[in-house]
């Protein structure tokens, strides 16, 4: 029970006044960014990143950093559902299943039952997900400190992979998204032979393409775009919550416990996985729909249609944060900027972590119970104020958005260049989304790219360039194959079905 | 009448995924040229520094063919329009004078800074997209100014670039 002795000591890391007050700012920040339109998790933590760069420069600052930009995660994935349910605006793409049900529960008039079983199931889907850290972050750490270049370089590629194999759209523009992430990774210094790469003259590109840059351009700019495209007017339902309505709600929920436990697990493997928040909430709907009694009726208002894809979501959410402490490789958007955080402050994310920064990790995940309590109470009681914020025009909102993001793009690096960048990248981030290129994987592979070039090459090294190395022993044999597996999934799939079907190809729904 | 006017395509879905395809695929040659240049092969301490981004290049390539193809090939749907002449004028409107903010808070000519080009932004954004009067656009553009210039300089010490109206006050 060692965890349980580290899990006290990172209490005693977290639980101070100026943490606390951290977690709280956060929770609140975080509602707000997944309440309004064109600020999510990924980009609401990379504008307020910069912000955290003095903080994390004093002694064990980075643990009230890294407090502080999770909270502000889960106050995002908490905000989500607000938008979904009032609004039928889903803030995140996990939150779409949770329109399904939500909205139309507040249509009846029941908006307080579905926000606050909403909240209650995120709340439960987290807490599954922080006690699955908490017990297996430390053993994968270990497991991990065996790993060489090539075990590394293939759990990349199996982040990668599962990418392609998992995609809802065409492979091949997920294969030239996340390529044109690596390509733009490359850009600027050769770490190892100090050679200029794909600069062609320009100096401004000596530095290479910062992530968080692109995460505000393509998330927050170009969300934006599509939002004004749209001519979106805000209409509404009433927001009242009141103690009896939430009591009432959780004596309700209780009889959904069944929906509860499939969806946390759901949640927590498909978190785990990059890209699995939006599939698990939908997966968990899809199973909630399938065996629950009141089945047929979803869609018009249940309470359990609310439950499952939030409790989902929200466990998948916070598991992504496992593979990204353990193995430094992120399971969502949200997590690479995370992760991306650790590296600026000068933090390895890995397994080394766990030994040679063992306050930090402790305290951030004793900062992930604090925090959904603390996000929990205050959402519960804050809801008719974040629904507030959703009524302030558009014509007021928006330019203010658009400031934040050209102030958050300029304090990555005090360039003004960078400004200008992330505009492309917002023009990009809008084509994109509208020609269904995905942005995620863009987006990991920019943070990835030279960890994983890195490791390819020093795998390469070893083995005198022969590629064989990737299957030199079991254990990155096995994560090989798992990943070309996925990696021609779309291809197998199809070809299984037409062998199943009779030579019919499937027919695509998308 | 006017409704067909104003819902003109720019383009349909299946002409955007050829340019951009193309795009993607002169941006793949650009890097697999450029990894050539620097060496793509095995050099006398392991591989050189285009070893990694000529086999990304190439996987652009062969990806932007792919797609080029689909596109082309693309029945259905492919002839719906990518953006409507109307929703193009709001992207423009908003895009046009964010281009010029940004311009105006740092330029050689004479750079405002970035609370006072924000002001003149948020102020321009409510006036001709929002129609409100001049007394509640001043109260709002420079009340998150100020929210803003001491959250970033008084709070968190982050230092943005500064105008005219700070140097007045003694900001630097």
């Amino acid at each position: 029970m060692q965890e349980i002795n580290s899990l006290i000591g990172g209490f005693q890391v977290a639980l101070t006044w100026f943490n606390l007050m951290l977690m709280f700012a956060g929770i609140v920040l975080g509602v707000i960014i997944g309440v309004l339109p064109g600020l999510g998790g990924a980009n609401g933590v990379a504008i307020l990143l910069p912000l955290t760069f003095s903080m994390a420069q004093q002694p064990g600052g980075t643990t009230s950093a890294i407090i502080l930009l999770s909270c502000i995660y889960w106050g995002a994935l908490f905000g989500g559902a607000i938008t979904s349910i009032l609004f039928n605006i889903p803030g995140e793409p996990w939150s779409v299943a949770t329109t399904f049900d939500g909205y139309p529960l507040a249509q009846q008039g029941r908006a307080g039952a579905a926000l606050t079983s909403a909240f209650t199931s995120s709340f439960v889907g987290a807490l599954v997900a922080v006690l699955l850290i908490t017990f297996m972050a430390p053993l994968v750490a270990k497991f991990a400190l065996r790993f060489g270049p090539p075990e590394f370089f293939s759990v990349y590629l199996l982040t990668f992979c599962a990418f392609v194999g998992m995609s809802k759209g065409s492979p091949f523009k997920t294969i030239a998204a996340m390529m044109l992430g690596f390509a733009l990774a490359a850009v600027g210094t050769d770490t190892v032979t100090g050679q200029l790469r794909l600069t062609f003259g320009y100096m401004e590109l000596l530095k290479g393409f910062d992530f968080l840059i692109a995460v505000i351009g393509l998330f927050g700019i170009g969300e934006i775009l599509l939002t004004i495209e749209e001519g979106l007017e805000f209409k509404g339902a009433k927001a009242k919550l009141d103690m009896r309505v939430v009591i009432d709600t959780w004596k309700e929920l209780p009889k959904y416990w069944k929906t509860s436990v499939r969806s946390s697990v759901v949640g927590c493997l498909m978190g785990i996985v990059p890209g699995g928040a939006t599939p698990a909430s939908f997966m968990s709907y899809g199973l909630a729909k399938k065996m629950s009694r009141d089945g047929p009726k979803f869609g018009t208002g249940m309470v359990e249609g609310v439950v499952a894809p939030e409790t989902a979501a929200h466990a998948a959410g916070t598991s992504a944060l496992l593979p990204m402490l353990t193995l430094g490789v992120p399971g969502s958007p949200t997590a690479a900027v995370l992760l991306g955080g650790l590296l600026i402050w000068g933090l390895q994310p890995g397994p080394l972590l766990f030994v040679e920064k063992a306050d930090f990790v402790w305290g951030l995940i004793a900062s992930m119970y604090l925090g959904n309590i603390v996000g929990l109470i205050v959402v519960l009681t804050c809801v008719p104020l974040f629904a507030a914020i959703l009524r302030v025009p558009f014509a007021i909102i928006a330019p203010v958005i658009l400031v934040i993001c050209a102030i958050g793009a300029y304090t990555v690096h005090n360039s003004m260049f960078d400004v200008w960048l992330m505009l492309v990248f917002g023009v990009m981030g809008y084509v994109f989304k509208k020609l269904e290129y995905p942005l995620a994987p863009l987006v990991l592979a920019l943070v990835l790219g030279d960890r994983a070039e890195d490791s390819f090459r020093q795998s390469m090294l070893g083995s005198q360039g022969d590629l064989s190395v990737f299957f030199s022993n079991g254990l990155v044999g096995g994560i090989t194959t798992l990943s070309l597996l996925l990696l021609f999934w779309p291809l197998l799939s199809r070809a299984l079905a037409v062998i199943r079907g009779g030579g019919r190809p499937p027919t695509t729904t998308e | 009448m006017d409704e067909t006017r104003q819902h003109k395509a720019v383009g349909s879905v299946r002409l955007w995924e050829i340019v951009v395809a193309a795009i993607f695929l002169a941006f793949g040659a650009l890097v697999v040229y450029d990894s050539r240049r620097l060496g793509a092969s095995w050099g006398s301490d392991g591989p050189q520094a285009g070893y990694f981004p000529f086999y990304i290049g190439s996987i652009i390539c062969i990806s932007a063919i792919v797609n080029l193809v689909t596109a082309a090939g693309r029945k259905g749907d492919g002839a719906k329009p990518f953006v409507n002449r109307e929703q193009l004028k709001m992207v423009l409107v908003v895009m046009v004078p964010y281009a010029v903010y940004v311009g105006l808070i740092a330029n050689p000519v004479y750079p405002l800074g970035i609370y006072e080009a924000s002001v003149i932004f948020i102020a321009a954004f409510m006036r001709f997209l929002g129609k409100y009067s001049w007394l509640k656009i001043a109260v709002v553009s420079i009340a998150t100014m100020v929210a803003f210039f001491l959250m970033f300089e008084v709070w968190f010490k982050v230092p943005l670039p500064k105008g005219p109206i700070e140097a007045l006050l003694g900001f630097q």
